[in-house]
């Protein structure tokens, strides 16, 4: 569904983010990116939305090459905080998105319902985001771009601010929403055991200017679990492999 | 977390170094270039709009001649010696209600009790215009500089003194709690804590009320009577007819020095207190 | 501020308001009962009583008939026309500021450019533009409007322009990564983030509009607040003044207060983010 060809970024001559990344994203995945901090992710998360004039190669969304944002696609940052718009409520920011896309009030009144009970929280759609807990801020965020029903889900480093038993819980969230939704979804992340749990296949980046160093197939079984899963033979081996890779990846080309 | 070793720069060749300029002058030579061009921009922009005549140039003549009249003033002793005496009697005035008005800001904001009881009264005395007074002020102390520096130091003082009492009130109690953990008496958290971190505040206000300070003293000596100061140039000038140049002129200058003076602060403020990169909003 | 918990005893609630009110203008009613004791003491004709100025205000401008609500002829002839020509000159200004504020704050060349301009305008004091705005406009009302206007417009419209180009990136690529529209990105994003800004910039112009009202009234003028200041100093008659002062002071605070109260509901969710964030 979304295929990367080359894809080469450089912020001035001096800073060259991604050297050269080739990838492939099949429907319905859930496919994790780690690497080591400053190694590119946002870069190349930006680029996946369009958000980025890429400096070379091409991606594909579905064939088409991506220059600007394309249609069905939504994103997750990072800063929930900064994310969300602070002087609108919650159910106003989920519904943003949606105003723009003409649909009938009720359809969109619909999904907004949706949306909010599919992350638990439909009891607060009249409260400002300040009001709440980062864990539910992200949460809003999560609920925002289901609502818009994309294709592709993109998240940054999504849960990187949230404290761990948050963390845990919507991590299982993504995993369900993927299930329930039945959206393709490419999560950046530095925490190794978070993209070893959730995805489908693991894409280990090298230090900036990154290059693909490795592309993992995770074999570890659906439903996952954070307690048994965790602890099993499978995961633990596959853990290892990642973070290995990680640690003596190849030297930053000079 | 992978200890990988980072690059973030694709080595450059350093031989290219010689024959580039160092970052900082060329960010220099651009806003050097910006803010000529945009000075530039207006110059040209206000020559074309005098010359388009849509005000007959007896009433507003050309840009270029105001220009010129601009450079003959800042020639002129007497113009020099005006401006002078608007500078001097405004810059006494802030430093008297600086001086004053400091101290016990801070004696006020350190002092919960006292905050208390006082906001109210600053609070209550900050929004009446200080440009009322000026009547008063003339038939105290006449068009005098007493007269001038007394009202320029009230209508700066307050400002200054709002905003003191409350960078000094609103200082971060985490801060200074840290302070009283590792053993500081009340004194070394003032002078290390406290006023450093209201020190920002400080300076807004003092920013805010030289900027009052100028429309104080100009506004006073534009009241017919006043013989010294830029304000009563103006209106000498604007009153004997045939003089717009001049009369634009003068104000053109006034605004100069007033710009001068906001680009000084402005650089102060930057130097000292680099360090609080959130800004701080002008109240 | 803290709330004053109620408790069942009635007695409690009255007490515990009447302390607040106290600490709140407790020095300033002892300073006034200073001043009055003062001023009656000195009896010096250059600072008459506050009970006197009290008076003489409510004579020039409460002793009216009871279908004008009280009000006398003072208030026709002064009050209202510097009322209505500082809202019309403050509100065209908020008006000229805002709208070409987003304007050029939304271009970085064109804002970076002409800033130099619009800082050196901002820069000339008010009053050293009565003048010019006399020989060109002459001394009616025209002429005050367009002079408050003048004078007031650069916060609004400095702010405006900041407040337009520092909205926070991530909120401007979260409006493009759902392909809003440009135009609800302007007024669902980039406005109400800006909106902060704007407010302390038309706070600011409010002060400046109100010295530009007493000062052209002050010069040249026929009419007015600043005008009974002036004219009842000329002719002696200081309690007058002092009580057009009181009134010049009243007109501030209320307007102030008026002003407060709007941004204070306008912006409850900037206090309450901002809150979060320093927490």
């Amino acid at each position: 569904m979304l295929t990367v060809d080359r894809l080469h970024h450089s912020y001035g001559p001096d800073h060259v983010a991604i050297a050269s990344l080739t990838f492939k994203v099949n429907e319905g995945e859930i496919v994790a990116i780690v690497g080591p901090s400053g190694c590119g992710k946002t870069t190349l998360l930006k680029s996946l939305a369009g958000l980025l004039r890429i400096s070379g190669g091409a991606i594909r969304l579905d064939g088409q090459l991506v220059s600007d944002v394309p249609k069905g696609l939504a994103v997750v940052f990072q800063e929930y905080g900064r994310s969300l718009l602070p002087w609108c409520t919650v159910e106003a920011n989920v519904q943003l998105p949606l105003r723009y896309q003409s649909l009938p009030s009720d359809v969109s009144r619909r999904r907004i319902k949706d949306s909010l009970a599919a992350v638990g929280l439909l009891h607060v759609a009249g409260q400002y985001p300040w009001q709440l807990s980062g864990g539910m801020q992200q949460r809003v965020a999560i609920a925002r771009a289901l609502a818009y029903h994309p294709k592709l889900l993109l998240m940054d480093e999504p849960f990187a601010s949230v404290d761990a038993q948050t963390r845990a819980d919507l991590e299982d969230l993504v995993a369900e929403v993927r299930d329930r939704f039945d959206i393709t979804i490419v999560l950046v992340t530095h925490d190794i055991d978070e993209a070893v749990y959730l995805s489908d296949r693991v894409l280990v980046l090298s230090a900036s200017p990154s290059r693909l160093l490795a592309d993992i197939p995770i074999n570890v079984t659906r439903p996952r679990d954070q307690i048994t899963t965790r602890a099993s033979e499978q995961f633990l081996t596959v853990r290892s492999e990642v973070v290995r890779l990680i640690r003596r990846q190849a030297p930053p080309a000079s | 977390m992978s200890a990988a070793p980072e690059s973030t720069k694709a080595p450059a060749g350093s031989h290219q170094r010689k024959l580039t300029f160092s970052p900082v002058i060329a960010h220099r030579l651009a806003t050097f270039f910006r803010i000529f061009a945009g000075a530039l921009l207006f110059f040209l922009a206000a020559e074309l709009l005098t010359w388009l005549e849509f005000v007959p140039s007896t009433y507003l003549p050309r840009a270029s001649t105001v220009a010129l009249r601009v450079v003959e003033l800042l020639y002129d002793l007497p113009f020099l010696l005006n401006v002078a005496h608007t500078l001097g009697a405004w810059a006494l005035g802030l430093f008297i209600a600086t001086l004053i008005t400091i101290p016990f800001g801070i004696l006020i904001g350190t002092s919960v009790p006292a905050y208390r009881a006082i906001m109210p009264i600053v609070e209550f005395m900050r929004p009446i215009p200080s440009v009322a007074l000026i009547p008063l002020a003339i038939l105290l102390w006449g068009q005098s500089l007493t007269s001038k520096v007394i009202l320029v130091a009230y209508a700066t003082a307050w400002p200054i003194l709002y905003n003191t009492i409350y960078g000094v009130h609103d200082v971060d109690p985490i801060t200074t709690q840290t302070a009283r953990c590792f053993g500081l008496n009340r004194l070394a958290i003032l002078r290390r804590v406290t006023l450093p971190s209201a020190a920002p505040l400080m300076f807004t206000g003092i920013r805010v009320s030289a900027s009052m300070g100028l429309i104080v003293i100009v506004g006073i000596e534009l009241l017919a009577g006043a013989n010294n100061g830029i304000g009563s140039y103006i209106l000498f000038a604007s009153s004997t007819g045939g003089h717009m140049d001049s009369v634009l002129a003068s104000a053109a200058i006034a605004g100069l020095f007033g710009l001068i003076i906001n680009v000084i602060f402005g650089v102060i403020e930057r130097r000292a207190f680099a360090w609080r990169l959130l800004g701080v909003a002008s109240r | 501020m803290r709330n004053i918990a109620f408790s069942s005893a009635g007695k409690m609630n009255l007490s515990g308001t009447l302390r607040s009110f106290l600490f709140r203008y407790g020095l300033g009613l002892a300073l006034l009962l200073a001043w009055q004791l003062a001023a009656m003491h000195a009896e010096s004709i250059f600072f008459p009583t506050p009970w006197q100025i009290l008076l003489r205000a409510a004579d020039l401008w409460l002793s009216g008939p009871p279908q004008h609500l009280f009000l006398a002829d003072g208030v026709f002839a002064d009050i209202l026309p510097s009322l209505g020509r500082l809202l019309l000159g403050w509100s065209a200004a908020i008006a000229i500021g805002i709208t070409f504020g987003i304007l050029i704050g939304r271009s970085r060349i064109f804002s970076d450019l002409l800033d130099p301009s619009l800082q050196f305008l901002r820069a000339i004091p008010g009053p050293a533009l009565i003048p010019i705005f006399i020989i060109l406009l002459g001394t009616e009302t025209t002429m005050r409007v367009t002079l408050i206007a003048f004078g007031s417009v650069w916060p609004v419209l400095l702010n405006t322009i900041e407040g337009v180009r520092t909205v926070d990136p991530l909120q401007l690529d979260t409006a493009r990564a759902f392909r809003l529209p440009p135009l609800a990105r302007l007024t669902r994003v980039i406005l109400p983030a800006a909106t902060p800004k704007i407010f302390a910039g038309i706070r600011v112009s409010l002060s400046l509009a109100i010295i530009l009202m007493v000062v052209s009234e002050l010069v040249a003028s026929t009419n007015g607040i600043g005008y009974r200041i002036l004219t009842s100093q000329i002719m002696l008659l200081l309690t007058e003044m002092w009580s057009a002062i009181l009134l010049l002071a009243a007109l501030g605070l209320t307007l102030n207060a008026m002003l407060e109260r709007i941004e204070r509901s306008v912006l409850r969710w900037h206090r309450g983010a901002r809150q979060r964030t320093e927490s």
